[in-house]
């Protein structure tokens, strides 16, 4: 997608014509800027009365949808990839891939994410070969990609424990004097709904407000911790959590990439000239399981899911650009042919992932070695090379 | 040489001051090491010298010093966190396990953590709960983690220097009943010709057992060797000084010599540091061995209230009775 400044947002300004301010009865605002019908919305105000606005080329609105379709067929080829007994693991992203493409497109280059394990939409966002992770989830690594190069922290499985990293990462940029400028550096936390109850975000929460640092606190809310729904972690919507930390929250509709670009953008360009975090509460769906060790049909009715398909991320996406007429049959044809082409390249080299060498287990425990693993690791090869040539 | 006599505690605050000099990327971060210097002052003065960017009152929350401090290494900053007494470092149990640990690991290398977390451990200070305890065995069963421990000014001095610069993740336990201790120390040996990190030290030679101390123990069995040599037994007493990786060049040399071992630790006999090593003495020194390796600790109860402390805590009788059981087998 070409770069310019699509995110135009304007603080305090009141309602315009054409500008939503989405609240219906009972419901907490959600920013919203592409309706489930496919419906362009100019603009909408967030609680603050700051006024979102999305204004993309054509050229990044296909991108937008390019993004999407991607990382929904990358994500599904990975669920199958699982159910053939080839990736020990998946965490589908399926439903959500508007907040993370939406987030992910509204980084700059000099920012840094901090994922969860399921932010492959924004990884391949951040222009990350989309094999990276796999290697985690088939059981050859436990990650093993360098945060810095990329930009991009290894994905963490302990719930909440990166927003904290994520936290320190940007009171380090703040003490490398990297904010205060439109150049500056911001740093995005990804987490979830179940995470806000874990002491280590609201840790993170009263760090990043304290020491005013250049983070966006983004929780995609897909209603679901497993299978425990967002009431059992919330009574208040988690958006407004902000307000007691000193910061500002606000909620955007999780299933419209546009929404979650400017909702996002907004935040990071804030953070990077010395604002201080905020939160964005993407409002989105969890559509697949957990993971694939998950079967939701415990635990939620179908009704539900159906409602949420309707609100379904790309098919709105396809409907706002066929009603104005910015893609066609063929260049939808064209991104399904790439979708496929792209998952079948990411199956042939997940089936060529070599399992590692046992003793490749003893590598990298300190930086600089420890005598004792040393030990053990020629006890263990010692050990192994006496079966060589036997027939065990 | 400059030699300057120095409590532990000036001598740790010293060798602080030293390594925010020497490396701009070394930040101290902690609950009260500001202003107030930290509770037990060993970072006194530090904030007022070098501001409030190098050493940073945080919080009050123990997992978010080392999951902040964890992001600061990721950015290139080595953080040295205190965390205020040995009971309260279980918060903080989580980020220090499964991410100060295994980021390396986890990255193949490509991420270093180089961490320093301090902790003031062990009892005698007539505190109250939580203040006294001896978490060591956490940290050292812990893939990932290094544990190393001081028992005097000098080392105090040179190990805490030699920590931060490690890029190892070390969690550098400090015995706070010594911190008022006073010794030499030489203020201006070059680091790298300081005694290794990792490497245990006889702390007074003998030949007729060998007893393994650290930390605020050496002190004891010190005493307890002096005590010794007063009724004609030369003890041998190795400062173990690294918990993990464990160093037993030394002790297995000893007691190859000696034929008797005894372990002393605070922290409890159950799992303890010394159930390790007796096993390994046991391993390497087999056929020398004149008698089982015993252990002197503390007991597998909590921590006692302060007014009985003193029983609870291994000294210098208790030392002794092991000896001589040594010789009574």
């Amino acid at each position: 997608m070409a770069k310019g400044d699509p995110g135009v947002t304007t603080r305090g300004r009141r309602a315009a014509p054409r500008t939503k301010r989405a609240a219906t009865a009972g419901e907490p605002e959600l920013v919203q800027l592409l309706t489930p019908e496919g419906e362009r919305i100019e603009s909408a105000i967030g609680p603050d009365g700051t006024e979102y606005r999305a204004d993309f080329t054509d050229e990044e609105y296909r991108g937008l949808y390019r993004d999407l379709v991607l990382v929904r067929k990358l994500d599904a080829e990975a669920t199958a990839l699982q159910r053939q007994g080839e990736l020990g693991l998946w965490a589908s992203l399926l439903g959500q891939e508007a907040a993370q493409v939406g987030s992910g497109r509204a980084l700059r280059t000099q920012d840094m994410a901090f994922p969860t394990y399921r932010e492959h939409g924004v990884l391949y966002c951040r222009g990350i070969d989309p094999i990276m992770p796999l290697g985690l989830f088939r059981g050859v690594d436990q990650g093993g990609w360098d945060p810095n190069e990329f930009k991009f922290n290894m994905y963490t499985i302990v719930i909440g424990a990166q927003t904290l990293h994520a936290t320190g990462y940007a009171m380090g940029v703040h003490m490398d004097g990297k904010t205060g400028t439109e150049d500056g550096e911001a740093v995005i936390a990804y987490f979830g709904d179940g995470a806000t109850s874990q002491g280590d975000v609201n840790e993170a929460f009263v760090w990043a407000s304290v020491f005013n640092a250049p983070l966006v606190f983004f929780c995609q809310n897909n209603q679901y911790a497993i299978s425990e729904p967002l009431e059992r972690q919330t009574r208040v919507p988690l958006y407004q959590r902000a307000g007691g930390f000193g910061f500002p929250g606000v909620r955007v509709d999780g299933n419209d990439v546009l929404a979650s670009y400017a909702v996002t953008r907004h935040a990071l360009d804030n953070a990077r000239l010395g604002q201080g975090p905020s939160l964005i509460e993407a409002y989105t769906y969890r559509m697949g399981a957990h993971t694939t060790s998950d079967d939701p049909t415990r635990y939620r009715i179908a009704s539900e899911v159906e409602a949420w398909q309707a609100k379904d991320p790309i098919a709105r996406m396809k409907a706002f650009l066929t009603k104005q007429q910015i893609a066609d049959e063929s260049f939808f044809a064209s991104v399904d042919e790439q979708a496929r082409t792209e998952s079948v390249h990411l199956r042939e080299r997940v089936l060529a992932m070599p399992n590692p060498e046992p003793v490749t287990m003893f590598d990298h425990v300190y930086p600089n070695g420890s005598p004792e693993l040393d030990e053990q690791r020629a006890q263990f090869s010692k050990y192994m090379e006496s079966f060589e040539g036997s027939a065990h | 040489m400059a030699t300057e006599t120095l409590t532990l505690g000036k001598a740790l605050n010293t060798g602080l001051r030293r390594a925010l000099e020497n490396d701009p990327k070394v930040v101290i971060m902690g609950e009260d090491v500001g202003k107030l210097g930290g509770v037990f002052r060993i970072t006194d003065g530090l904030q007022k010298d070098f501001g409030d960017q190098r050493v940073i009152d945080t919080p009050l929350a123990e997992s978010g010093i080392i999951g902040t401090a964890v992001g600061l290494a990721i950015r290139g900053f080595r953080p040295v966190c205190e965390i205020q007494f040995d009971g309260f470092v279980y918060p903080a149990y989580d980020q220090i396990v499964s991410q100060v640990a295994k980021m390396h690991y986890r990255s193949q290398g490509k991420v270093r953590i180089p961490m320093v977390i301090r902790i003031p451990y062990g009892g005698g200070i007539g505190a109250v709960e939580h203040h006294s305890e001896s978490p060591e065995a956490y940290f050292a069963h812990t893939a990932g983690l290094k544990v190393v421990t001081c028992a005097n000014p000098q080392d105090a001095y040179s190990m805490i220097q030699q920590a931060i610069a490690s890029d190892d993740p070390i969690v550098f336990l400090e015995p706070k009943r010594r911190y008022w201790e006073k010794g030499q120390v030489d203020l201006d040996a070059p680091l790298d010709a300081a005694y290794p990190l990792h490497s245990a030290r006889v702390a007074r030679a003998g030949t007729d057992a060998t007893v393994l101390a650290y930390g605020p123990m050496v002190r004891t069995c010190l005493d307890a060797a002096t005590a010794a040599a007063e009724d004609g037994r030369e003890l041998e007493v190795i400062d173990l000084r690294t918990l993990s990786p464990l160093d037993l060049t030394a002790a297995y040399e000893s007691v190859k010599r000696t034929g008797r071992c005894v372990v002393v630790h605070e922290a409890p006999g159950n799992l303890g540091l010394g159930s390790e090593i007796a096993a390994r003495i046991t391993e390497e020194c087999f056929y020398s061995l004149e008698s089982p390796v015993l252990r002197v600790t503390g007991f597998d109860t909590p921590y006692p209230a302060s007014r009985v402390e003193e029983e609870y805590l291994p000294d210098l009788d208790r030392v002794l009775d092991a000896v001589d059981r040594t010789f009574g087998w």
